[in-house]
């Protein structure tokens, strides 16, 4: 099991949740985020005074899969979020050692699907 | 002390001048109906029963008020009330620009509430430069003496055309930068006519908000507040053609509209449409088979306040267009502009909860109201209350469906359904008048005698007359802003590229968000269906 860390232009989240749907992956938690990358924020001016901002907006995606769903979902995520330029955002790969649906008890694999 | 003692010597004089007065003088055509008791010199008035009475009436011999001093004192106050109202109304309508600009800025997404909120704010100080040195010169230069303002008759040079023997009056050339006509009562109508004019030039920014390059709007608001508002403004209230289509053709008494369904609102409203329609829809609002996507306003309680601001403001508007506080139809006038607001609201939330949608829709509940205030706006003067809140229900009804016709047969994308309620609205108002008016109101106007009657208390040439007003402006404002809007887009631009509209142009156009520090971000784009973001 495996839990895919998306980190992505807010604007992007429409075309994401899209291309998620078109690949059958419909769970999902997202949530804002900020952060620093290869973009370098920007500068701009509040009643004349100069200010940088160098943690953007972000939207972070957690989804996690069984082995067999990995690079559908990598797939789908990248098919919705590229745009070529820089900003477009990351991915993260982590081993996920155990998942428990709470409502049933059930563990592993089974709890994902 | 001083003041004291000074005040002991005022009343001396105050006691014994009246008597030396009355006995050495022969009583003359202005014969003394009343001498004087020591002025101000009455006892605290806790109720107020006695404050006010002939010793305050300005006497021209101190202490002896004469019949003419009565007349003179009566005219005074007919116009000290009249100004007052005006004044005061006029100062409510400045405060619609604050609801024009919550129902925007609520309408709209938060990542352009700097944006939105800066043209409600511009708008109105440039348009009362532009309306100041030329606006108000075009628009009333000709409209005659200010009868109940005083009488000043300095605003007396319509400029016009002579057609088939007929006089077709196009615009004033008098009273530019109120130069030459230092008169109060000219002042009181310049800061009356010009919040109305500022409430037509805001509506465009609703309908084109989220997309509108800000540079293209500022200029915008000086073209228009200067030369398209006052043009058709001349014709309907300045002494222009419209309104002599009665005294010309026998249509009706021209075209009549009270207090500027037409000329405020449907002006507005087809501005609106022009630039919307220019501008193209926002990116992600019609999907690949042009299909609408929902994209939610991001304070709907800021859209309804700001609908109840307007409301308010409309007890200015609609009343204060008698220009006088002593026509007693204010009473009349506001009774059906409650009327038609209560009535709208309540249409259009039935139409949307039982027949268009299945809940009572917030957004067409504010809508729905002011679409019947937008209606009634026009012939409020003209018709009595049944009518006021049948006027009211059609608008609530023709609100929704119009806003729906806009958006998915013209896709034309209006954030604030701006065209709906003052365009088409607008024009509902001056049609209604054709029809509904019932000849209780409005005896001479525009020349004509007798009053003012619509289709259904016997005048069919009173609808003709609306008709061609309604159609004249929509031909007319809608090539002016077409030519303007053509111009500022060779020009400067009217569109903001496609990464700063999808970012919000808070930042990119203004510098600044307008709600630092929230996460406003996911809600925005999570909410959008499709389309949004990929370059297509």
């Amino acid at each position: 099991m495996k839990l895919i860390i998306a980190l992505i232009q807010p604007h992007m989240l429409p075309d994401v949740k899209k291309a998620l749907d078109e690949a059958t992956v419909h769970k999902m938690t997202v949530s804002n985020a900020l952060g620093a990358g290869e973009q370098a924020g920007f500068s701009e001016t509040y009643r004349g005074v100069k200010h940088t901002t160098n943690l953007l907006k972000k939207v972070r995606i957690e989804i996690a899969v069984n082995e067999n769903f990995v690079k559908l979902t990598v797939d789908a995520i990248i098919k919705g979020a590229r745009t070529g330029k820089i900003g477009d955002g990351k991915i993260f790969i982590l081993d996920l050692p155990e998942v428990i649906r709470i409502r049933t008890g059930e563990n592993g694999p089974d709890a994902i699907g | 002390m001083i003041m004291k003692r000074l005040s002991f010597a005022f009343l001396l004089l105050a006691v014994f001048l009246p008597l030396k007065a009355v006995g050495g003088q022969t009583p003359s055509a202005s014969s003394v109906v009343a001498s004087l008791p020591a002025a101000g010199s009455h006892e605290a008035d806790p109720t107020g029963a006695s404050t006010g009475g002939f010793s305050d009436v300005t006497a021209a011999v101190p202490g002896q008020v004469s019949l003419l001093d009565l007349a003179n004192q009566s005219g005074k106050n007919k116009i000290s009330l009249n100004m007052m109202w005006m004044l005061l109304t006029g100062f409510m309508v400045m405060f619609m620009s604050a609801g024009f600009a919550l129902v925007e800025t609520g309408f709209t997404r938060a990542k352009n509430a700097c944006h939105t909120m800066s043209m409600n704010l511009l708008v109105y100080p440039v348009a009362v430069i532009a309306f100041y040195f030329v606006g108000f010169g075009i628009m009333f230069g000709g409209s005659g003496p200010l009868a109940t303002l005083g009488g000043y008759a300095g605003l007396n040079h319509e400029a016009g055309v002579t057609l088939f023997g007929k006089t077709f009056g196009l615009f004033g050339r008098h009273g530019f930068g109120l130069g030459g006509s230092y008169d109060v009562g000219l002042f009181t109508l310049f800061l009356f006519q010009l919040v109305f004019m500022d409430a037509a030039v805001t509506i465009p920014t609703g309908a084109m908000a989220e997309r509108w390059k800000f540079a293209s709007f500022f200029v915008y608001g000086w073209f228009v507040a200067a030369f398209v508002y006052p043009l058709y403004g001349n014709w309907v209230w300045g002494g222009g053609w419209l309104s002599a289509l009665g005294t010309n053709f026998h249509l009706g008494h021209g075209h009549v509209d009270f207090a500027g369904s037409s000329v405020v609102h449907m002006t507005g409203g087809v501005m609106a449409l022009v630039g919307a329609w220019l501008l193209g829809p926002r990116v992600g609002k019609y999907d690949e088979a042009g299909n609408p996507n929902v994209i939610p306003g991001h304070n709907i309680p800021m859209a309804v306040l700001g609908t109840f601001v307007l409301a308010f403001g409309w007890f200015g508007f609609n009343p204060g267009s008698t220009l006088a506080g002593g026509d007693l139809r204010i009473a009349i006038v506001a009774v059906n502009t409650l009327l038609a607001s209560a009535s709208g609201a309540v249409a259009a939330t039935l139409w949307m909860w039982l027949v268009r949608s299945n809940k009572p829709d917030p957004g067409m509940m504010c809508n729905g109201m002011l679409a019947g205030l937008v209606a009634i706006t026009a012939p409020c003067a003209y018709v009595g209350p049944g009518s006021a809140l049948l006027i009211g229900l059609v608008a609530g009804l023709l609100v929704v469906e119009a806003a729906f016709f806009v958006e998915r047969k013209l896709r034309v994308d209006d954030p604030v359904g701006a065209i709906a309620v003052h365009g088409v609205n607008g024009a509902w108002g001056c049609v209604a008048l054709g029809l509904f008016a019932d000849g209780t109101y409005g005896d001479g106007l525009n020349g004509v005698a007798g009053t003012v009657k619509g289709l259904f208390y016997g005048d069919g040439g009173q609808l003709a007359a609306q008709a061609i007003g309604v159609a004249v402006d929509f031909l007319f404002v809608g090539l002016a802003s077409l030519v303007l809007f053509k111009l500022l887009d060779l020009t400067i631009g009217n569109r903001v590229d496609r990464e700063t509209e999808i970012k919000g142009l808070d930042v990119p156009e203004m510098g600044i968000e307008a709600y630092p520090g929230f996460d406003t971000w996911l809600t925005e784009f999570g909410l959008v269906n499709q389309g949004e973001g990929k370059e297509s």
